[in-house]
């Protein structure tokens, strides 16, 4: 898996569901990440870069609460929109305006 | 994915993640970034406790975990008990505690929680001296439940239950001091913070992780749901609420006060910048507005004087 | 396996509880001071003070702390404990569900005293009954005895099966009154209650786990059952630890009623704790008298012992219920599970109910001689006086 902040551990993540009673623990204990619930979905309005605006501060990276913002190896930024509900954060905190949130067409 | 060697070195964070993503947070949570920062800061050695607050919902519902952490959801008030038997039974059974390559015990807990329902348990936890740090997020209100005030929402604040109408005003009382509370208790570290100064509370936090002994850390932390404000204004907000005085940043730290960056270095913008972006506050006359201005005005002036005379 | 040599010491009840939990090798005490409970916690501050107890003692600021710094010290893997009383328990009340909801198996003492107002310091059983429904078993001492081999005992059963048991002992009757107490030297207690192996922790730090997170209706319904079926499967690991410890220390608990007479018995007196001596000695002087009597002294009240009372049931004409305690709008709380746990089995003794001793009214042996004779009359005639008898009333 590329192009995501959490790798590896985005392609594990499944969706758990229970059928018999045997399968549950014996306690309320979790078995997985929250990762298998793309949240995307929730977007109206999607965060698109422009790369020639970036000077790779980081800021979005910095303020992003999901985070869906991730830093790819030629140091400039992405979103995974599996994960961007679309707050707008980054483009707001942006210095250089390289972010704008654009209505998405689903 | 790998962040290369050569950004690492300029980010101004650590570049691990122990907050996944895929939680359920309102857009723009102030709350969930701070749960992101404390991760950031003290990694997967933790062990986290969450009482009824909206991070019960945003850590994950079973069988999902958020948090790249232990975590132990407990009941609202009892954040500061629960946090002091787990210390006390890492120490039973041999841990090192706090300090480098110590486990690290953090309660997480919203205002509601810490000024309100679960005060009696905080303060037993700061007054008996255990070694974890008790992080308050501050949203202002009872935000999980649906926007109810707390002891910490402040004047002329709405709120669903105090709405305001014709007889009877919003909010009329000033925010509770929790952060006073806590130094009334001679707590060895104590700190204002806020999710729009990262670098700030992550200093903050591993302070709280060094200095043997109870900590806490107040967290401003904007909810765009509660406040009525646009989701992408969260940190603008909490930008604000520093550069008016209204949430100024400062450590208490062995008896001495000391206020932090930005909040020293200029005038303080008025209050009307703060309260401008938030639907909450839009039925406030202006007369209100300089009530409230004279209480920032009072606090802020009463802040520099023990930063003077206890610095 | 040692030879058993048993150390025989003077103590009160709460002491009994505190050297228990010494030699049950408690890693955690959270607990909050309240009459008549406070002498345990004081002795085993005196306990570590001494260095005779290695236990982390956390003084918290009320009893709901109380519980819940003992599930923070269980949920991470330690051995914890606490006590309480009355009131300390009923604020508790949350934090209840909360240790037996994420499995963790504390166990507490909790010396039986009335609720207020009015204020009352004296026995009652009525706080621990009103925990009926929080997911704890619930095992009830008779003498100072049974409340140190019970806290013992309790370890080890509720952390085979990952529930928190309340060990109950009476208000003064046990609680400060000095008796004769065998203990057992540590390393025969050590041989029977290893050290704790923990459902889970919150040490493994290499696999993070969440406790206790949201379940929705998808999932919740699940858990209780879980906690219902632990309570059901309990059942036998009592009765294995029962015997276990019979055969190791020569008290035999595998029964969780114990019985007396009851093979030949017309009718039988049924109870909890401490009431029971006084019970069990009227007994011996009645059947001397001739009466065709015996006794039933229920010490698991959680999970309830259905199929035990059910045998008793099938034997005898009648059951004299003795509750020092009362469900208001209903009857003696006893009382009730029992005629409940029989309905719809063949058994239909005559069942008649006694309120004894509400906030510490003394008990006597004469006031079971008064009872039996009105069990008597009413077995002869078959005719049910009345169901439930205020037996103390001023009238």
């Amino acid at each position: 898996m590329e192009n995501t902040l959490f790798g590896e551990k985005k392609a594990e993540a499944r969706k758990l569901t229970f059928r018999s009673i045997e399968q549950y623990p014996e306690a309320p204990v979790s078995l997985g990440t929250t990762l298998s619930n793309f949240t995307g979905d929730w977007r109206t309005f999607m965060p698109v870069i422009d790369e020639s605006k970036c000077v790779k501060c980081y800021i979005c990276w910095k303020f992003c609460p999901e985070p869906a913002i991730y830093i790819k190896p030629d140091g400039y930024v992405a979103v995974d929109y599996d994960y961007c509900k679309g707050c707008g954060i980054c483009a707001n905190e942006c210095p250089t305006n390289a972010i704008t949130m654009e209505k998405e067409e689903k | 994915m790998e962040i290369p060697e050569s950004v690492k070195k300029r980010l101004t964070l650590p570049a691990e993640e122990h907050f996944y993503a895929g939680h359920t947070a309102c857009q723009g949570c102030g709350a969930s970034l701070g749960l992101r920062y404390v991760l950031k800061a003290y990694g997967r050695k933790t062990i986290v406790v969450i009482p009824a607050c909206c991070s019960t919902i945003i850590a994950g519902a079973w069988p999902y975990n958020t948090l790249d952490a232990n975590l132990f959801h407990t009941a609202f008030e009892t954040t500061g008990a629960v946090m002091s038997g787990i210390e006390a039974a890492l120490k039973a059974m041999g841990y090192k505690v706090k300090g480098e390559d110590g486990v690290m015990v953090v309660g997480w807990a919203g205002d509601g929680g810490t000024a309100d329902i679960g005060l009696q348990a905080l303060s037993g936890f700061l007054e008996r001296g255990h070694d974890a740090v008790y992080i308050m997020y501050d949203n202002e209100a009872y935000m999980n439940t649906g926007i109810q005030r707390s002891g910490s929402t402040p004047y002329g604040a709405w709120t669903t239950n105090t709405p305001g109408g014709k007889r009877h005003f919003l909010e009329k009382r000033h925010k509770k001091k929790v952060i006073d509370i806590v130094i009334a208790h001679e707590v060895p570290y104590a700190a204002t913070a806020s999710v729009a100064y990262p670098e700030d509370f992550i200093k903050k936090l591993r302070k709280a992780k060094e200095i043997p002994g109870p900590s806490f850390i107040q967290l401003f932390s904007p909810c765009p749901t509660g406040w009525r404000s646009p989701t992408d204004k969260s940190i603008e907000i909490a930008r604000l609420a520093v550069q008016t005085a209204y949430f100024p940043l400062f450590e208490y730290e062995n008896g001495k006060y000391r206020i932090n960056m930005p909040s020293t270095r200029r005038e303080p913008k008025p209050i009307e910048e703060f309260l401008k972006l938030q639907g909450r506050f839009k039925y406030m006359t202006r007369e209100d507005v300089e009530i409230l201005q004279r209480w920032v005005n009072h606090e802020w002036e009463k802040l520099k004087k023990l930063a003077e005379v206890f610095g | 396996m040692a030879e058993y040599k048993p150390i025989r010491k003077v103590v009160s009840g709460n002491y009994a509880a505190a050297y228990a939990v010494k030699h049950a090798r408690v890693q955690v005490v959270a607990a909050y001071p309240i009459t008549p409970q406070t002498s345990i916690i004081e002795k085993i501050a005196e306990f570590i003070a001494n260095g005779e107890a290695d236990i982390q003692y956390v003084p918290v600021e009320s009893e709901h702390s109380a519980m819940a710094a003992t599930i923070g010290a269980s949920a991470t893997g330690a051995r914890a404990f606490t006590a309480t009383a009355a009131q300390g328990l009923a604020l508790m009340h949350e934090m209840l569900h909360w240790a037996s909801g994420a499995r963790l198996p504390i166990v507490m003492v909790d010396v039986n005293r009335a609720m207020a107002p009015p204020w009352s310091v004296w026995d009652d059983q009525t706080d621990s009954l009103a925990q009926r429904d929080t997911g704890w078993m619930q095992f009830y001492a008779e003498n100072n005895q049974e409340v140190y081999d019970g806290v013992l005992m309790a370890f080890k059963v509720a952390e085979t099966v990952n529930v928190p048991i309340m060990v109950v002992e009476s208000a003064f009757i046990l609680s400060h009154t000095y008796d004769v107490v065998e203990m057992i030297p540590q390393e025969l207690v050590d041989e029977f209650l290893p050290p704790r192996k923990p459902l889970y922790t919150l040490t493994d730090f290499d696999n993070p786990i969440s406790v206790g997170a949201l379940a929705t209706p998808a999932d919740y319904y699940e858990f209780r059952y879980k906690l219902a079926k632990a309570h059901e499967d309990a059942k036998k690991i009592i009765k294995e630890v029962g015997r276990e410890f019979g055969e190791r220390f020569g008290r035999d608990y595998s029964d969780m009623i114990e019985k007396g007479h009851v093979d030949d018995a017309d009718f039988v007196f049924m109870g909890l704790g401490s009431l029971m001596g006084t019970v069990k000695e009227a007994v011996d002087l009645l059947r001397s008298e001739g009466y065709r009597v015996g006794y039933a002294k229920v010490r698991w009240f959680r999970p309830f012992p259905r199929e035990e009372l059910l045998e008793i049931a099938e034997k005898v004409k009648g059951i004299a219920v003795l509750d020092r305690n009362f469900s208001f709008g209903q009857e003696g709380i006893l009382f009730n599970e029992a005629k409940g746990a029989l309905y719809g089995t063949g058994a239909r003794p005559i069942m008649k109910n006694y309120i004894v001793g509400l906030g510490g009214r003394d008990f006597t042996v004469r006031d079971v001689r008064a009872i039996a004779e009105n069990m008597k009359a009413i077995i002869e005639s078959g005719k049910l006086d009345r169901e439930v008898e205020w037996f103390h009333l001023k009238r």
